[in-house]
C-alpha cells in the first residue's frame, strides 16, 4: 500500500485533505447535502398540493370531517385528536434521540442504548399510527354519490347530519355479481361492487323525505352546501353516476380526489421515511451494544442518524400543519 | 472527530425537556385552536388566508426553528455551514411556494368567472 501512495506536498496545508471544511466531519456534511436536498423534495409536494388546494379553494374536503376517529371511540366525533398523539409520539421520539445523542457524547453506552430504544419504539407506534389512519380513510364512513362531472354528493337528515348510504339504501333484488377468476379468464378478476347500488340509494332517497344533499361547494362562512328537497332530488336523478366508499388514488368519498392522491403520496413517503428511519436506528442500535462505537472512541453515528430522525420529525410539523391544521 | 473522547461534554439534558415542553406545548395550542377555531380567528382575513392559518404557519415555522436549532445542533455549527442550509431552502422553498400558488389561484379565477362548465 505504502508504495502507490503519492505525496503533493501539501500535507497540512489548506488543500492538503485531513482537514474539515465549516468545522463538521465529512459524515455529518453529507448527511446535511442529503436533508437540503430532501427538505427540497418535501417541499415540492407540499408546494404542488397547495397549487391543487388553491385551484380548488372553494371545494375542497375539510379536514376535520375526514380525520375523525380515535381508537376505541366508535362513532364518536374526534377531530384532531388522533393526528395530535402521532405528533406527540413523533416529538418525543425526537427527544429521546437527542438525548441518546448527548449520552454519546458522554460514553454512556447504557444510557445510549436505552434511549435509542426508546426512539425505535417511538418510531414504530408512529407507523403503526399511520397505517391506522391509512385504514380508516381508505375504509370510509358515509359514502357518497358520485356525479357525471367527477364530483360528489354526500346525504344528510334535516339536522344537517352526515347519512350513510348504506341507511338510506332501500335492498332489492338484482343480479349483481362481481366477476371473479372462475367465470373466466383465470388471471382477470372483475371491480369489486360497493355494498349498495345507486339504484337502491336513490330509491331509499326518494322515500324518505328527510334527507337532503350535502355537495362538495364551500359557502362563504367554509361550510359545505346543503341543496333544498327539491334540488337534491333534481340533483341526483340528473347527475348521479355511481357509488364510491372510502378513498382510493381515483375515487374519494370526501371530495376532491386529488386530496386522497396528496395525502397517500406526501404521508406515504414520510411514512417510508419513517420505516427507513427506524431500520436505520436499529442497525446503529445493534452496532452500539456490539460497543462499535466504543472501539472507536466516539458515538458521531448515532449523532448522524439523529440528524435524519429529527429532520423526519421536521417534515411531520409540515405535514401536520398543512393536511389537518389550515 | 469533532466529538472524540478526549474533551468531555456537558450534558445539555435540561435544555433538551425544556425544548420538549415548548415544543408540546406549541403543539397543544394548535390542537385548542384547530378544534375550538375561534370565530374572530376564521373570519379575519390578512393577505388573502385566514388569520388563523396564519398563526398556525408562523407557530410551526418556529417549532421547526426549534427542532432545527437545539435537536439537530445548528446552533452549534459555524455560521458558515448554517447559512448555507438554511438559506438555500428558504430561499427556494419560498419562490416555488410563490409561484405555484399564484398559478393556482389563476386556476381557481378561470374555473370560477370563465365560461367552463366542469360541474356537470
Amino acid at each position: 500500500m505504502e508504495a502507490t501512495v503519492i505525496r503533493t506536498g501539501t500535507e497540512g496545508r489548506t488543500w492538503g485533505g485531513g482537514n474539515e471544511p465549516l468545522k463538521a466531519s465529512y459524515g455529518k456534511m453529507m448527511m446535511w447535502f442529503f436533508i437540503v436536498s430532501d427538505a427540497l423534495t418535501f417541499s415540492g409536494f407540499l408546494a404542488a398540493y397547495g397549487f391543487s388546494r388553491f385551484k380548488f379553494l372553494d371545494s375542497w374536503p375539510i379536514a376535520d370531517e375526514v380525520f375523525n376517529h380515535f381508537p376505541f371511540l366508535h362513532g364518536v366525533d374526534a377531530p384532531m385528536y388522533y393526528v395530535a398523539l402521532m405528533t406527540f409520539i413523533l416529538i418525543f421520539s425526537s427527544v429521546t434521540m437527542v438525548l441518546a445523542v448527548d449520552a454519546g457524547h458522554q460514553m454512556k453506552k447504557g444510557k445510549v442504548t436505552f434511549y435509542m430504544g426508546l426512539t425505535i419504539i417511538g418510531g414504530l407506534i408512529f407507523l403503526g399510527s399511520q397505517a391506522w389512519e391509512w385504514k380508516n380513510f381508505i375504509q370510509g364512513e358515509y359514502g357518497a354519490v358520485t356525479t357525471t362531472g367527477g364530483n360528489i354528493l354526500q346525504f344528510v337528515n334535516a339536522d344537517g347530519k352526515r347519512v350513510s348510504i348504506g341507511d338510506i339504501a332501500v335492498p332489492m333484488a338484482s343480479e349483481r355479481d362481481v366477476t371473479g377468476n372462475n367465470s373466466g379468464i383465470w388471471f382477470s378478476e372483475g371491480e369489486s361492487l360497493p355494498s349498495v347500488s345507486l339504484e337502491e340509494v336513490k330509491a331509499g332517497f326518494l322515500a324518505n323525505n328527510n334527507l337532503l344533499i350535502r355537495t362538495q361547494q364551500l359557502d362563504e362562512n367554509g361550510h359545505k352546501t346543503i341543496l333544498s328537497r327539491e334540488e337534491s332530488i333534481q340533483k341526483l336523478n340528473v347527475e348521479g353516476k355511481g357509488i364510491v366508499e372510502g378513498a382510493n388514488l381515483s375515487q374519494n368519498e370526501y371530495g376532491v380526489p386529488l386530496f386522497a392522491d396528496f395525502f397517500f403520496f406526501i404521508t406515504g413517503f414520510h411514512g417510508f421515511h419513517v420505516l427507513s428511519g427506524v431500520l436505520i436506528n436499529i442497525l446503529i442500535f445493534f452496532n452500539i451494544i456490539l460497543g462499535t462505537y466504543e472501539r472507536r472512541g466516539n458515538y458521531e453515528m448515532v449523532e448522524k442518524v439523529g440528524l435524519y430522525w429529527h429532520f423526519v420529525d421536521l417534515v411531520w410539523v409540515f405535514v401536520f400543519t398543512f393536511f389537518y391544521l389550515v | 472527530m469533532a466529538h472524540s473522547s478526549s474533551h468531555t461534554h456537558e450534558s445539555n439534558t435540561k435544555k433538551i425537556w425544556l425544548v420538549f415542553i415548548l415544543l408540546s406545548a406549541v403543539t397543544l395550542v394548535e390542537v385548542i385552536l384547530g378544534i375550538i377555531k375561534p370565530a374572530f380567528l376564521t373570519e379575519t382575513n390578512f393577505l388573502s388566508m385566514k388569520l388563523l392559518n396564519w398563526i398556525f404557519i408562523i407557530l410551526t415555522i418556529y417549532k421547526a426553528y426549534y427542532i432545527a436549532w437545539s435537536f439537530m445542533h445548528l446552533d452549534g455549527e459555524t455560521k458558515g455551514l448554517r447559512r448555507s442550509i438554511v438559506w438555500t431552502a428558504v430561499f427556494l422553498i419560498s419562490y416555488l411556494i410563490f409561484i405555484l400558488l399564484t398559478e393556482g389561484d389563476y386556476i381557481y379565477e378561470v374555473f370560477k368567472n370563465n365560461h367552463v362548465a366542469w360541474d356537470f
